[in-house]
């Protein structure tokens, strides 16, 4: 039992409490003496953030719930009486559509801040996959909340993401009808996605109270990455992280006042303003900035499998399991690996013809000699789903991925370098994300995604062997003292 | 012990700040773009697409599943979309179903504009005239009611002098029967038409928007509208203007089912303002921006209390987390 070794407080309610539920002793332990790495830098404060905006989302988002009307008829109206006649509810309503934003903004500089001090790393696997759910059920939620205000862009916004799992091959119309509730994205859709809003951010609170518990159970990472060996090298989190956390949250607050106070629809589409209206689609149907890259990596796949491609995948994903997944490639098979180059590229010319250059006018004699061109696995539609879904996914494993010792990309200058371009092809994919699809939008979309897989799924597991490992400070407190010099 | 009383002085400073946003000035600060979406941007190729095919290959188009609800108006020509559609929902945005690109919109300075931007009352009056005498004959404001006119610094015998001039279907009385009544300030504005279909009837077809939202449901609303009603020219040698169609520069498609809605003269303000087209556009343009966001000034002066206070918190947190580091490392 916790209670045993249990120190008694002198006030004596807390006392009472405490011994018969010791969350005074818990709080006192995980966020009063809690040892933390003395070597925080204000990246580490996004965590904390990020908590904020969960608790100013649900407390907004219930009051907000207590004026709005979820039907399709109403629904548009009632969103503008809060903003127009409930008291302060206009108020309400921007800290809430402007919260998503922070709280995405929030959690972006968190995931971030784990990719680069290798945070995702041994022993901190379970912590970060906790946090990739709670990534997911936060895009689950955002999505159902855009639709609530029922505007043009709620509506068409629905239709289009819902209609992404009519890609799945034999029952994926039947499911769509399903999760519509009806032919079409109706009242039906609104009140259960209404619901699931609603329902939704408790869910990450749990999953939210499962990553901090198993942070507190294998203690946070630090700039160094280097675990700390003795009370030289951490503080206790109050006062000292406490307060760090208290200045960053008020620089973060001031930038979402910025948005709430004086540019509450910067992040919004004027489509946002239009009531809903079946009959009319508009010319342009985006998501909010924070789904953008997501969007572009869906758009980006505009070409069917076809068993070239499948054929020359393969071949090629031999080879890169070969040289870059393992340390020294399989003795047994490498005696076929000419033949699986040859393979690869067989295969893979007519598969990049058929994928990249049908509209090449000068091309097109040549194409229409490849025979089987029609002849594929996966349909564009549904490759696109699939490599969306995975470029999330895949940041899931990234644990099984990396599997350099070192963990902080501050002694890893080749996966700084990689990682610090990732991040550039997921703004870039941002950016074209938020354009029409054409060119020279498809093609950049489509190489920036490209780097995003290859950085995952070729150059992590390369260098995970390759990179050469630094000599590392021997304490947290040693790399202080150095820094400070 | 300190931190209470850091966070004592911290209300302190709120308290402080509380008065301070009286008497704030119009700021010729260049407009924040609102409804500026990262993705706004202007139709390319074919106007009134099906809008998920064009916005993502991937995905499918609602049309092409054979859904016939989601076919929407091939016609890029004019301003509405085929369909019943709600007054506001129709040309959901005017960048949509024209096929060319309107030219960038002239940025005004606006009044509103900025920070510690404000609404001239006398303005909003007028603009509010050049509604009533204007729009009103075709276009909605219905999300505004008689007693929001407060806003405008009408008084309260004004209001409801103001709201009776418009008579109410109200109903069902005690025998039953719906009766028209003179309207009073808790009603909101009467739309011209009883429904979509008589304004479509009146207009040769097209649909005028109900204006409560036009602002914020246009890309740079205000520049927007100032530009619209002053954009009115002869249409260009080459240019074939469907019949019924008028040429505006700035309109998506250049043709615009809308008349020229102000001419020089059109009202005669009784505080002798100029009533040239630009001057009426502008009063207008200002009234209709008060529309869709009633409430712009009293989240400004919030803004500023609740920044003021920020950035006192913030100093001092900065520095009792500087005290509280001091003999770290």
């Amino acid at each position: 039992m916790a209670n045993a070794n249990r120190e008694p407080f002198e006030n004596k309610f807390v006392e009472w409490v405490d011994s018969r539920l010791p969350v005074f002793t818990m709080i006192q332990k995980e966020y009063g003496v809690f040892p933390t790495p003395k070597n925080f830098n204000y990246f580490w404060n996004f965590g904390a953030l990020a908590m904020v905006m969960l608790v100013t989302m649900i407390a907004s988002g219930v009051i907000l719930a207590m004026h709005y009307t979820p039907n399709a008829a109403l629904a548009f109206n009632s969103v503008e009486r809060i903003t127009r006649d409930v008291n302060y509810g206009w108020l309400l309503r921007y800290l809430h559509m402007n919260g998503a934003s922070m709280f995405f903004i929030a959690v972006y500089i968190h995931i971030f801040r784990g990719l680069y001090y290798g945070s995702y790393k041994q022993p901190r696997e379970l912590l970060w996959i906790f946090g990739i759910i709670i990534f997911l059920l936060m895009m689950a939620t955002a999505f159902m909340g855009y639709t609530l205000p029922w505007s043009q862009m709620s509506g068409w916004g629905a239709t289009v993401i819902t209609s992404l799992f009519s890609a799945i091959p034999l029952v994926g119309e039947g499911l769509v009808t399903w999760l519509w509730g009806g032919f079409s994205v109706d009242n039906p859709t609104l009140n259960r996605f209404f619901a699931l809003h609603y329902l939704l951010p408790f869910l990450i609170c749990a999953v939210v109270g499962l990553h901090v518990w198993a942070l507190h159970v294998v203690g946070s990472n630090n700039p160094t990455g280097i675990d700390p060996k003795g009370p030289q090298d951490t503080l206790p989190f109050n006062p000292y992280y406490t307060i760090k956390d208290m200045f960053g949250l008020s620089i973060f607050l001031i930038a979402y006042a910025f948005l709430i106070f004086y540019a509450p629809t910067l992040l919004t589409h004027q489509d946002h303003f239009v009531p809903f209206n079946p009959m009319v689609t508009p010319a342009h149907i985006v998501p909010e900035w924070y789904f953008l890259p997501f969007y572009a990596i869906l758009r980006s796949i505009t070409f069917d499998f076809t068993i070239y491609l499948i054929v020359a995948g393969a071949a090629g994903a031999v080879l890169i399991y070969n040289y870059c997944w393992r340390k020294t490639p399989c003795e047994k098979t490498k005696p076929f690996f000419p033949a699986l180059i040859a393979v690869a590229v067989i295969f893979g010319i007519p598969a990049v013809l058929l994928a990249f250059f049908k509209d090449v006018e000068a091309l097109k004699g040549i194409i229409g000699m490849i025979p089987f061109a029609g002849v594929h696995l996966i349909e564009a539609k549904l490759g696109g789903v699939l490599a969306m879904f995975g470029s999330i996914l895949l940041l899931a494993v990234l644990p099984w991925l990396d599997r350099h010792p070192v963990r902080s990309g501050r002694y890893r200058p080749w996966y700084r370098v990689a990682l610090i371009a990732f991040v550039a092809s997921a703004v870039l994919l941002g950016y074209i994300g938020a354009k029409p699809a054409e060119q020279p939008f498809i093609t950049i979309g489509q190489l920036a995604t490209l780097y995003y897989f290859g950085f995952l799924l070729v150059i992590v597991p390369w260098l995970s062997h390759n990179e050469p490992v630094a000599v590392l400070p021997n304490s947290i407190h040693e790399a202080v003292l150095a820094e400070k010099k | 012990m300190q931190q209470k009383f850091l966070l004592t002085l911290s209300f302190a400073a709120l308290l402080i700040a509380a008065p301070a946003h009286a008497a704030p000035e119009a700021a010729p600060v260049k407009a924040t773009v609102e409804g500026s979406a990262p993705a706004a941007t202007a139709t390319e190729g074919a106007a009134a697409t099906d809008a998920a095919s064009d916005a993502t290959p991937a995905a499918p188009a609602p049309a092409a599943d054979g859904n016939a609800m989601t076919k929407t108006d091939g016609d890029a020509q004019t301003m509405e979309a085929d369909g019943k559609t709600a007054a506001e929902t129709h040309g959901a945005a005017p960048a949509e179903e024209g096929g060319h690109h309107a030219p960038s919109l002239p940025q005004e300075e606006w009044s509103w504009s900025g920070p510690f931007g404000v609404f001239d009352r006398h303005q909003l009056q007028r603009g509010f005239q050049v509604y009533k005498q204007v729009c009103a004959s075709c276009h909605g404001l219905s999300r505004i009611y008689f007693r929001n006119l407060s806003a405008l610094g009408y008084n309260e015998a004004e209001i409801k002098s103001i709201a009776a001039e418009t008579q109410v279907m109200d109903g069902p009385d005690d025998s039953g029967d719906m009766f028209e009544r003179p309207g009073r300030p808790s009603d909101h504005f009467k739309s011209p038409f009883a429904n979509d279909n008589a304004a479509r009837a009146a207009n040769g077809g097209a649909l005028p928007p109900d204006l409560s939202l036009i602002v914020r449901a246009r890309a740079d609303g205000s520049n927007y509208v100032h530009a619209l009603l002053t954009g009115y020219e002869a249409a260009p040698a080459g240019f074939t203007l469907t019949q019924g169609m008028h040429y505006n520069k700035y309109f998506a498609g250049h043709q615009i089912a809308m008349p020229q809605p102000l001419m020089d003269g059109s009202v005669t303000y009784e505080d002798g303002t100029p009533n040239t087209i630009d001057q009426m556009s502008r009063d207008v343009t200002a009234f209709l921006t008060w529309a869709s966001e009633p409430n712009m000034e009293k989240r400004k002066q919030v803004g500023l209390k609740v920044m003021l206070f920020m950035f006192a918190f913030a100093g001092l947190m900065y520095a009792t987390k500087r005290k509280v580091w001091k003999d770290v490392h």
